[in-house]
């Protein structure tokens, strides 16, 4: 069955000066940046960049200490609504897989949410670990699981903050064929990573941080041919930056 | 002279087992009818008072507000309720005279399943509180992520953490179950109504029978470590179950 392409309703996403202070510590400055309906944005940069504080402003889990977020859709609770995010370690409830994505459906009033779970499942290839406790199942599966939660809800855009960090090859791949098939159903991917392999893999445009300043924002192919920075062209190169 | 005191003392102790092995092997009525409204009374007063503390625990848990950390404070330190003090309350409340007394229920049943759900109260929610903020923590921006409501992330953390909760539960049983001050208060310890073990092992004491005395006691604590063994059987198999 052909799947339904999600038409932008809340997109661009457009985020001027952003800024997030912890205490005294400045985690991020000065971000500004423009996220498009139906791209592939890949967040990249070494450890301690800001890469995680900035999807979780960008999602509205923290709330920016300067500079504005601003999404098309002056309706905040569609704008709620049309997001959705997988983290780098997913929270499993206490229930079965099936049970764990019927929770999102119903949080969000779907009507079908048995059927609704059951082919999220299914895109994941997960159907046959459905009444198993979510908690019981691998790292990799687990992260299925949210996946398959989020793709549920058949968000318009999908922020995904290093889904692959601690998983092997194997996991990597079922994970990043996942996301290419909910882009290709027109969500919007804002996704963090560290792995430069998985930038080239996925990206259509990089945002670079670095020490919480957006150093780079460029096409991906441009990002891995002429990086216009040295932090950049150091972190391609495999040189440590810190 | 003191150690022929001693002495007697000490063989009064295989005098109370086997006493208390007899009571139990011939099921005595009146035992059965004693230990089975001692359960009957902290079972319905558990229940009641968690129906309203572990919601009251997850709210306090989520909540914001000016004065939460004495709120806290003050739960906390009510879980050192002294019962007779509970007890002498719930008798003003109750009593003919009291805003309470229409009800007709002092010296009832009913009357000792209210004070011992008032004491576990404190106990049920100042637990629950802390488990349920400690969960929260973990559980926090996967809900806020989903848009869930306070009351929605209230539900999915009391069911999420109810194997952990449990155990705030059989806290507040075990209170309940072996005191002695508010329902002798509010009770009267009247024989064939209001008479449960605890009630009936300080009546024995008082009248010099401490075999029986002891018999009770032990009959009383078997009841309350075979309950928690269940509870920890069937928790341990649930996890096994759900992770």
């Amino acid at each position: 069955m052909a799947e339904a392409i999600i038409p932008p309703r809340v997109l661009p996403l457009t985020a001027e000066h952003l800024g997030f202070r912890a205490g005294n510590v400045t985690v991020l400055s000065d971000v500004s940046l423009v996220i498009a309906p139906g791209s592939r944005n890949i967040v990249l940069g070494p450890n301690g960049a800001g890469k995680s504080v900035l999807m979780r402003l960008l999602h509205g889990l923290l709330t920016p200490t300067r500079g504005t977020l601003r999404w098309s859709s002056a309706d905040g609770l569609a704008v709620r609504r049309a997001q959705a995010m997988v983290f780098q370690r997913p929270v499993m409830l206490r229930r079965s897989v099936r049970e764990n994505v019927e929770f999102a459906l119903q949080v969000a009033g779907h009507a079908d949410v048995r059927r609704a779970a059951e082919a999220a499942l299914d895109r994941v290839g997960l159907v046959q670990l459905a009444d198993r406790a979510a908690r019981l199942c691998s790292g990799g599966e687990q992260q299925r699981i949210a996946l398959a939660r989020a793709w549920a809800l058949q968000p318009e855009v999908l922020f995904l903050d290093e889904p692959t960090a601690s998983l092997d090859p194997a996991a990597t791949r079922a994970i990043e064929e996942t996301i290419a098939a909910i882009h290709a159903q027109g969500t919007t991917i804002v996704m963090t990573t560290h792995d430069l392999g998985q930038a080239r893999r996925l990206a259509d445009r990089v945002l670079f941080l670095h020490r919480g300043r957006l150093v780079e924002d460029t096409p991906a192919k441009v990002f891995f041919q002429l990086p216009h920075s040295l932090e950049a062209s150091a972190f391609i190169r495999g040189e440590l930056l810190w | 002279m003191q150690a022929c005191r001693y002495t007697a003392r000490m063989q009064e102790i295989p005098q109370s087992l086997a006493l208390a092995l007899g009571l139990l092997s011939s099921l005595d009525g009146t035992l059965l009818s004693i230990a089975g409204l001692s359960m009957r009374v902290s079972g319905v007063a558990v229940v009641a008072a968690s129906l309203l503390a572990l919601p009251f625990g997850a709210w306090l848990a989520l909540a914001r507000f000016p004065g939460r950390q004495g709120v806290i404070a003050l739960l906390n330190g009510m879980m050192g309720l002294p019962p007779v003090v509970v007890g002498l309350l719930i008798y003003l409340l109750l009593s003919r005279a009291g805003p309470l007394g229409a009800l007709g229920i002092l010296f009832t049943p009913a009357a000792m399943m209210v004070a011992q759900a008032v004491l576990i109260f404190p106990i049920i929610a100042a637990l629950a509180r802390q488990v349920i903020e400690d969960a929260w923590g973990e559980y926090r921006e996967q809900l806020v992520s989903f848009n869930a409501t306070r009351s929605q992330c209230m539900r999915a953390l009391l069911w999420d953490m109810r194997f952990t909760l449990s155990t705030a539960v059989l806290a507040g049983f075990g209170r309940a179950i072996a005191e002695v001050g508010a329902v002798m208060i509010v009770g009267g310890n009247i024989d064939g109504v209001t008479r449960v073990m605890t009630t009936a092992i300080a009546l024995e004491t008082s009248k010099g029978d401490l075999p029986l005395a002891l018999a009770l006691g032990m009959v009383l604590i078997t009841m309350v470590v075979l309950i928690n063994l269940a509870a920890q059987l069937i928790k341990s198999a649930a996890m096994k179950q759900h992770g």
